[in-house]
């Protein structure tokens, strides 16, 4: 392992290895990533791979618009088939509060390019044979959202990267961040330190942990995030369904299997990734009554990965006062994953080229403090 | 090119292995999603030994890679129908 290095970035997920990779083809190399499992060993590698436009703030919609762009690039540039599909995303309401809710941010979205549309059950019946549609009050649905295969997208950024000459340590834990004169100098791991002026806390579920080595608290909070996936069929599933009533979402992908999951309220914070009957028995009940059809599809796995969530469900992006370079990019939620293209783009600009960005200002740790939060409300789970 | 198929249910065979091994992909979990195998329908019963066993003469004899890759739920595919009126076991649903 280098023993030093212009930026160490802690956390090889999606995130993470998106700023890698648009530092090293902004010719910037001098970079380590360190990740303490395999690649995909954390969220990045155990999501849904949905990929969807449709929120309900300007910033998250404009961040999604971009990453977008760029996932329908992502395979040609790196060589790696990441499988987007854009079969769309249909997002059902059952009652008028929600239904007017989901109208106002659809206007959003329009005015800001994103085609989606109010629809009515029966068109919806339509994009989806054998959708129940009982007690579904309306439905908004964009053609453009999608689905992907996630490792890919995790290989590809990160063969780039190491291929530009940024340094990929797997299976490497930090133990400690040094800080010299609210400085960071120093990132200390389990295979050798690494001397540095500059550190991105990139890790995800295990963000608050990696912030307090450096004295910094983060109000993230873990939770687990269960799903499943079935047998594989032949395509007949467009879109991405959502139910907005339980956090249900399920999709096809690309070989063939249904692959979701559900919100559970009940879910304490944890670092637990075991999987339970519980979200079996609620998956599969939400699943019959949104789609009777998929009633005799067999189950092969179920799964769990992490949210790193914070109070407002917007992500912590940037400095942290007083400390000079320790910059954040954690607290993603459920959608971290989305949004990373567009987000490790912007982030590589700053660092790089100094060119700052709103979601810099919006999105900062400070934020909880001055009370500016603003909460997305379109979050799944 | 060697044919010789490690997992039936997703074709994979020896050869993969062997280029994923030689793209950098060195530990069973990684192998196991690049190249799919114990991702089909039997879920690794029946190939994830072998793997582990190509794995680990790759390595030279290397038998840390026999840490196997983490069991899930289920144990055989099962229907939908099955769990969808569990709910009702649940305590607090």
């Amino acid at each position: 392992m280098r023993d030093r290095a212009e930026l160490v970035i802690i956390g090889g997920g999606i995130v993470g290895l998106s700023l890698a990779y648009h530092l090293a083809r902004m010719g910037m190399t001098d970079v380590v990533v360190i990740e303490q499992g395999y690649l995909c060993f954390g969220a990045s590698g155990r999501n849904g791979g949905g990929i969807r436009q449709q929120w309900s703030t300007e910033e998250n919609i404009r961040l999604a618009i971009q990453s977008v762009r760029m996932f329908k690039q992502l395979a040609r540039e790196t060589g790696h088939n990441i499988w987007f599909r854009q079969g769309g995303y249909l997002f059902l309401a059952r009652d008028a509060e929600t239904a007017a809710a989901l109208e106002k941010t659809v206007k959003l979205q329009n005015r800001m390019g994103v085609p989606t549309r109010m629809i009515s059950p029966a068109t919806a019946r339509r994009l989806v044979a054998g959708l129940n549609t009982e007690g579904v009050e309306v439905c908004s649905y964009n053609s453009t959202d999608g689905v992907l295969f996630p490792w890919p997208a995790v290989w590809g950024m990160a063969a780039v990267a190491g291929k530009l000459g940024v340094e990929i340590n797997t299976f490497t834990r930090v133990t400690g961040i040094d800080v010299k004169d609210r400085q960071v100098v120093k990132v200390v791991t389990d295979r050798g330190a690494v001397a540095t002026q500059r550190v991105v806390n990139a890790a995800g579920a295990w963000s608050w942990q990696i912030a307090r080595m450096a004295g910094v608290e983060l109000p993230n909070k873990p939770y687990r995030h269960e799903i499943l996936v079935t047998e594989p069929l032949k395509p007949f599933l467009e879109p991405m369904v959502s139910d907005l009533e339980d956090g249900t979402y399920f999709s096809q992908t690309m070989r063939g299997e249904i692959l979701g999951g559900i919100a559970d309220p009940q879910e304490p914070s944890s670092m637990e990734t075991n999987s339970s009957f519980r979200f079996l028995a609620r998956m599969c009940n939400s699943m019959v009554r949104i789609l009777p059809r998929l009633s005799r599809v067999k189950i092969l796995r179920q799964w769990a990965g992490y949210y790193d969530e914070t109070p407002d469900g917007q992500p912590i992006l940037g400095r942290v006062e007083p400390l000079d370079g320790f910059i954040q990019l954690n607290g993603f939620g459920g959608h971290g994953f989305m949004l990373a293209p567009a987000v490790g783009k912007i982030a590589a600009e700053w660092i790089l080229r100094k060119r700052d960005h709103q979601i810099f200002q919006r999105y900062d740790l400070d934020r909880f403090n001055r009370g500016e939060t603003r909460r997305e409300q379109l979050t799944i789970g | 090119m060697s044919r010789t198929i490690v997992c039936r249910c997703e074709d994979v065979t020896i050869e993969d292995l062997k280029q994923a091994f030689a793209e950098g992909y060195r530990d069973l979990e990684s192998l196991k999603r690049y190249t799919g195998f114990a991702t089909g329908f039997c879920q690794g019963k029946c190939c994830t030994a072998h793997a582990a066993r190509f794995l680990s003469a790759l390595k030279g004899g290397d038998d840390t890679v026999a840490d196997p890759i983490r069991t899930r739920p289920l144990l055989h595919p099962t229907p939908v129908s099955r769990f969808a009126r569990a709910v009702e076991l649940l305590e607090d649903e």
